[in-house]
């Protein structure tokens, strides 16, 4: 059978007869290799463009449309020494880029007028001191208003729809005190330069939108990053699918290329990438991404496959289904949506904040007038006085206090492996005081490992590894990486479900199943000690061997479930699996509070009834079966080696193979709420200095100015703390 | 004071041709790749990035 490689469907049409595809490169992490892949990609002949994108980690090509095949650039590169993959974007990088791209604008326009209109400022405030014509103060104010409304207005916009939306649904956010803050300001100012007044508060209302949309930038940045490095690892999950072109024909397409009834060819050892139902062949398949349960399932014509499980044994043909046709899928995603209606809606931190604000700063400005008025001054001075409170209590430090926060605490958090997927995340996990783990592929690795490589001599071990490289079976490749094999071995022949065989200096050596080997009696002079485990014999000649394969715990699991109860977090596992599999990691990891055999129903059940005694429940898990589970916690967390449902659920995503970014993101996430709570505190402390002399009418245009800088600079330095917390630092990288 | 007449329309002109810049800068893409350019800016520009024979393409380590 002929394998082709079908690339069409990331290759884009640019028009002119040139074409362009994205590619998502591995291991690209400095100039040096910029260089080399941008000079040994254009060398190739028609490619009229090949570029790095060093922060995203993709490589941009475009070439003459004609007889280069987009697989060449794959080939390339591995020759290169780069594994790359076709990338699509998904539809929200797109939309958050264009975001990102409109604050920089806004960010932009507003830094410009802020100089200007400071320019023009700074001679006035001296002038007042010193001598200036009032006719030269007034030609000031109107060039600065001249420069300040245009500018707010476009730079303004993405306060303004924002506050719109909170107000048309009857909320307050915290865009709603600034935009009546900068919009009376302004106001203001027009009535007060045009009767020769001696201040006018253009300045501060444009340095103002200026501050915060240095905020509101930062924040969206991190997310940006943190979304293409999502992106790119699920290009690197390689989601492609075998398929029939023809009969007999064969070609690797991505899997949004495959339609409901194509028939698809599933090899031994791998995973399944689409739900279907087999129509041909014979073999086990590994339903844990799916079920937890880890023990195999036998699958035949008439099965059911979903997408996650993983071929064992045999090779199967599978006609696609639509989706959503099974009865377990089925049943998941009507209990995920239940879940996701019945998700608290959590209110913010910063709306909560600004819930209290808002009435309390519009209340003072309007007694301030009232104050005054009664107090006998005239009407005009009053509402100036009033305005000025509004002014200098408009909340530039608030509206920094939290994003800053963020943007750091999310650049710590990526540092250690955790992805954000959910804005509001950390400030949930902060709040978490109990974490419920799944067993399989959360707390245990995806892949299979030797457990008793240390029992079994090494050159044993080296030629089990040989001989297992002929193989497709997943037990067979955790010996072969378990003995780092690397060189095949001659002449090794593979016995469907059986194992294999060669004949090495004269002895016959098997890899396999006990009865393949003749080695039931050491299976059965041994027990069966580990029911986890998968056990394949090893024969040489008349010696025979057992390697135990299993999933393996994550290898700091124990520290780190140490470490959460030591922070006073309660750990409980909840799994798909059987009990004895369960009952042997609880003990491992000294976990007191285990169910096994647990349904998706049965773990909503068990969040339900923590929440209602309330407590914060955190979900840590990785299949389909968590799903639900992950969307009714009130947060939740996934390994990157999780199935597609369960990682576009959860808030959090956690990369590598050990568990500390588990413990590292609590760390982060309650030092954060920490800070966020501390910056508002500051930013009130600010208000309870200012207000009293906006009040009492001495507030020039010099002094909003400075108090406003001088706080929101002030939140910002306290924010970088966000950087650091006391205590285990691991990297996830091992 | 005549003088402002011209500083005052001279400094507004460079701010906003200064602006210009940004958003030009901005639209060409330049704020796509931040660590990237960081590195290109001393990058050895002496061969030929563009397209250029296979054998003559350079392989460095």
């Amino acid at each position: 059978m002929q394998v082709t490689r079908d690339f069409s469907h990331y290759v884009k049409d640019l028009g002119a007869g040139l074409k362009h595809i994205d590619l998502a490169v591995e291991g690209v992490s400095c100039a040096g290799c910029m260089a080399k892949i941008e000079r040994g990609l254009s060398a190739l002949p028609d490619v009229t463009l090949a570029r790095v994108n060093l922060t995203d980690r993709r490589v941009a090509l475009e070439w003459k449309q004609g007889t280069l095949d987009p697989a060449k650039f794959i080939d390339r590169l591995a020759e290169l020494g780069y594994k790359a993959y076709p990338f699509e974007k998904a539809s929200a990088e797109t939309t958050e880029a264009e975001e990102s791209r409109f604050l920089l604008r806004c960010l932009g326009v507003a830094a410009f007028a802020t100089m200007n209109v400071m320019m023009l400022s700074v001679p006035v405030w001296s002038g007042n001191v010193s001598d200036m014509l009032p006719e030269q103060r007034d030609f000031f104010h109107w060039l600065s208003a001249v420069i300040a409304l245009p500018a707010v207005a476009y730079a303004g916009q993405p306060f303004f729809r924002s506050a719109w939306r909170a107000l048309k649904t009857g909320n307050v956010n915290m865009d709603v005190p600034i935009c009546i803050g900068v919009i009376l300001a302004l106001g203001m100012s027009i009535v007060e330069t045009f009767h020769h007044a001696e201040h006018a508060y253009f300045d501060a209302a444009i340095m103002l939108l200026t501050f915060l949309l240095v905020g509101r930038y930062l924040d969206q940045n991190m997310r940006r990053r943190t979304r293409a490095v999502a992106g790119n690892l699920a290009a690197l999950k390689a989601e492609t699918a075998t398929k029939f072109v023809g009969p007999d024909e064969i070609s690797e397409v991505p899997v949004a290329a495959v339609r409901a009834g194509d028939l698809v060819l599933l090899r031994p050892g791998e995973r399944c990438a689409v739900d279907g139902v087999v129509i041909e062949g014979r073999s086990e398949i590994d339903q844990s991404l799916i079920t937890g349960e880890t023990l195999y399932v036998p699958a035949e014509q008439g099965t059911a496959v979903y997408a996650g499980s993983l071929n064992i044994s045999g090779t199967l043909r599978v006609r696609v289904s639509a989706a959503a046709e099974g009865t377990l899928l089925a049943e998941i995603t009507r209990l995920l949506d239940n879940a996701l209606q019945a998700r608290s809606r959590y209110m913010r931190l910063a709306d909560r904040a600004s819930r209290l604000y808002a009435p309390v700063v519009h209340a003072t400005a309007a007694l301030t007038v009232l104050g005054w008025v009664l107090a006998g001054a005239g009407w005009h001075d009053a509402i100036v006085t009033g305005i000025a409170v509004l002014i200098i209590t408009c909340p530039c430090a608030l509206g920094l206090a939290i994003p800053t926060v963020q943007t750091v605490a999310s650049g710590a958090m990526f540092k250690s492996g955790v992805l954000l997927n959910a804005g509001d995340a950390i400030e949930r996990l902060a709040e978490a005081d109990h974490v419920i783990f799944d067993k399989t592929g959360t707390l245990t690795l995806p892949e299979l490992e030797v457990v008793n490589a240390a029992d079994i001599p090494a050159d044993v071990f080296a030629l089990a590894g040989q001989l297992a490289l002929s193989s497709h079976h997943p037990v067979a490749a955790a010996v072969a990486q378990a003995a780092q094999a690397r060189s095949p071995l001659m002449g090794a022949t593979e016995e469907p479900g059986q194992g294999v065989r060669a004949v090495v200096d004269g002895v016959e050596i098997r890899l396999g199943r006990p009865a393949f080997c003749g080695a039931e009696a050491l299976v059965a002079q041994n027990g069966n000690v580990d029911p986890e485990a998968s056990v394949v014999a090893f024969r040489r000649g008349t010696e025979t061997f057992l390697f135990s394969v299993r999933q393996g715990l994550r290898p700091d699991a124990d520290k780190i479930i140490a470490g959460l109860q030591r922070r006073g977090i309660k750990v409980e596992i909840l799994s798909g699996d059987r009990e004895a599999a369960v009952a042997a990691a609880a003990k491992a990891l000294g976990i007191g509070e285990w169910r096994a055999g647990v349904t998706p129903a049965d773990k909503i059940a068990r969040i339900e009834q923590l929440k209602r005694s309330g407590v914060k429940v955190m979900m840590v898990g990785d299949g389909m079966n968590d799903a639900p589970a992950l969307a009714a916690a009130h947060v939740s967390m996934s390994p990157i080696s999780a199935a597609h449902l369960s990682q576009a659920t959860a808030d959090l995503v956690f990369l590598g193979r050990p568990l500390a970014p588990v413990l590292a993101a609590i760390d982060y996430a309650r030092k954060a709420l920490h800070l966020m709570r501390q910056n508002l505190w500051l930013a009130v402390g600010y208000n309870v200095l200012a207000v009293p002399l906006a009040i009492s009418g001495v507030v020039t245009p010099l002094i909003a100015a400075a108090a406003m800088s001088g706080s929101s600079i002030l939140v910002m330095l306290n924010a970088l703390r966000a950087r650091k917390v006391a205590g285990e630092a691991t990297s996830w990288k091992s | 004071m005549e003088v402002m007449i011209i500083l005052v329309p001279l400094a507004l002109a460079l701010g906003l041709a200064g602006l210009v810049g940004f958003l030009w800068s901005l639209k060409s893409g330049q704020y796509e790749d931040l660590e990237g350019a960081a590195w290109r800016a001393i990058a050895d520009d002496d061969e030929p990035v563009a397209p250029v024979q296979p054998e003559a393409a350079p392989s460095r380590p």
